[in-house]
């Protein structure tokens, strides 16, 4: 079976960067840090009190009662994200197409602000109710359904979890039903909303957090910052996007996952190199066609040597001239929405040829000594771009885009 | 160092660094405990749990070769630990 091209033809996202891609887009090539104080309820018990959180936020503004009635936060992230992405596609489905459509949506804690609350009613408050919708409201499915529902699409869709990888689980899975012909259109990306109190306090335990700043690859590098958000793309069969005259974005081109088989949190070279080398074997290109890496980089010990060891590994003599960059320095980890989040920084190193920084880089780290584009953005032609995604669990996943042509 | 402390904490070691809690002295190195990331974890917990205290700890600013942690508590012997701890006692009862 001849294999299909797969294109991006549209994008939609709302983060703490900003509520669109145009304003997304400008804030990573602007350096903007959007990790800030975090305003939600009981701050004074946590001692993690900084976060990515997508502010001058009002549900109402979007959805109905009705619908917030159902939606907990990372659905409604989701849904917005996927209709920004619609109208940036210039798709308005029909029913035929809509039978050949679906929807991936990645998360990691689904509708955690739902659990929390309800958690909160029963436990803390002595209420011996909650809403009757708690249960479709909180599921990992939730927003992928709702995106279904939304815009008619009654093909294959599901929710991936898979920590800190999901959504490059989720957009892999997706280009790959398209290019074996399982779908024509997809929508997929990711969506995470874990800032609450529970989700913190859970994240303190680990003690990886970092009390003042993302700082990806930087000597004095404190730790993780959360960040909450979603990101959603519209993949499409090469033909069908060419014959309507939609806008490529980009091609996605490779993808590879692999699992580290060892242990829960810490990461292996191994499993990250191995994947690094999948989705270029999968592109059928060689390490040095790829000019930029959008990183992992979480700004922990522990991941950002063990990437930058991988990266060595496959770039072999070329690691120096690939410029790498973790925007997570910008807004945050967005755990299961963090890869369509990236992905954006790749669309915007092809489609503008701006490379964002990794911010709050303030001391080099001899085990980190790549390119890292730190602080300030960068100008570069780049014909082709790699998204890193490394999970808790063990669990990679890697894509490789290239320009639109 | 009170006798208490140091049995409590050598007790909640030998647990996680699955040892002979006879095996440790007050000069006994972590690190030489190989225990892995996430049995630390649980040890600082169980003794904050045990105390009701607050252990300073970023896993990210331990390197290897230097345990001190960035905010000062010191995990590099036994010994450092439970000074550590009973300083942190002292101060939560200075509060109440």
């Amino acid at each position: 079976m001849t294999r299909k091209r797969v294109v991006v033809t549209g994008q939609g996202t709302i983060n703490p960067l900003g509520a669109s891609v145009a304003d997304t887009w400008d804030a990573m090539a602007a350096g903007v840090c959007a990790i800030g104080p975090l305003e939600i309820d009981d701050l004074e018990r946590l001692s993690i009190r900084i976060g990515g959180q997508v502010r001058d936020y009002d549900p109402g503004d979007h959805f109905s009662r009705q619908q917030l009635a159902l939606y907990d936060r990372f659905t409604q992230f989701a849904l917005i994200a996927a209709d920004e992405a619609l109208d940036d596609a210039g798709l308005d489905l029909d029913s035929e197409q809509g039978l050949a459509s679906g929807v991936v949506i990645g998360t990691a804690g689904g509708g955690l602000n739902t659990w929390d609350s309800s958690y909160r009613a029963v436990y803390a408050d002595g209420k011996n109710r909650v809403h009757p919708f708690v249960v479709p409201k909180l599921m990992n499915n939730a927003a992928a359904s709702h995106i279904s529902m939304t815009y008619g699409l009654r093909g294959p869709s599901f929710s991936v979890s898979t920590a800190c990888s999901s959504s490059n689980h989720a957009i892999g899975l997706a280009f790959s039903m398209i290019r074996d012909g399982m779908s024509t259109i997809m929508l997929t990306g990711g969506s995470e909303s874990m800032l609450c109190f529970g989700g913190i306090k859970a994240w303190e335990g680990l003690r990886v957090m970092s009390c003042e700043a993302c700082r990806p690859f930087s000597a004095d590098r404190s730790g993780m910052v959360q960040g909450e958000g979603a990101a959603v793309f519209v993949l499409e069969e090469y033909m069908h996007a060419r014959d309507r005259g939609a806008t490529i974005l980009a091609e996605i081109c490779g993808f590879s996952m692999t699992s580290d088989a060892g242990d829960i949190v810490m990461p292996s070279t191994d499993g990250a190199a191995r994947a690094m080398q999948g989705a270029l074997d999968d592109a059928g290109l060689a390490a040095d066609a790829i000019q930029y890496i959008n990183a992992h980089g979480t700004g922990t010990a522990a991941n950002d040597r063990t990437e930058c060891r991988a990266i060595r590994e496959v770039f072999g003599s070329n690691a120096k001239q690939v410029m790498l960059s973790s925007t997570k320095s910008m807004h945050g980890h967005l755990i299961g929405g963090t890869g369509a989040v990236e992905m954006l920084a790749c669309t915007l190193a092809l489609n503008r040829g701006i490379i964002a920084p990794t911010l709050g880089y303030q001391v080099p780290d001899p085990e980190c000594d790549l390119d890292i584009v730190p602080n300030t953005a960068r100008k570069a032609d780049v014909t082709c771009t790699m998204s890193n995604a490394f999970a808790f669990g063990g669990l990679n996943a890697v894509l490789v885009l290239k320009a639109g042509s | 160092m009170t006798d208490r402390i140091y049995a409590d904490i050598t007790r909640i070691i030998a647990e996680q660094a699955m040892v002979d809690v006879d095996e440790l002295t007050p000069m006994t190195r972590v690190e030489d405990l190989e225990m892995d990331s996430l049995a630390v974890v649980e040890t600082l917990f169980a003794i904050e749990e045990l105390y009701d205290i607050t252990i300073p700890f970023n896993a990210n600013t331990m390197d290897s070769g230097n345990t001190m942690d960035s905010e000062g508590f010191d995990l590099s012997t036994i010994s450092t630990i439970v000074t550590g701890v009973e300083a942190l006692i002292a101060d939560k009862g200075s509060l109440t």
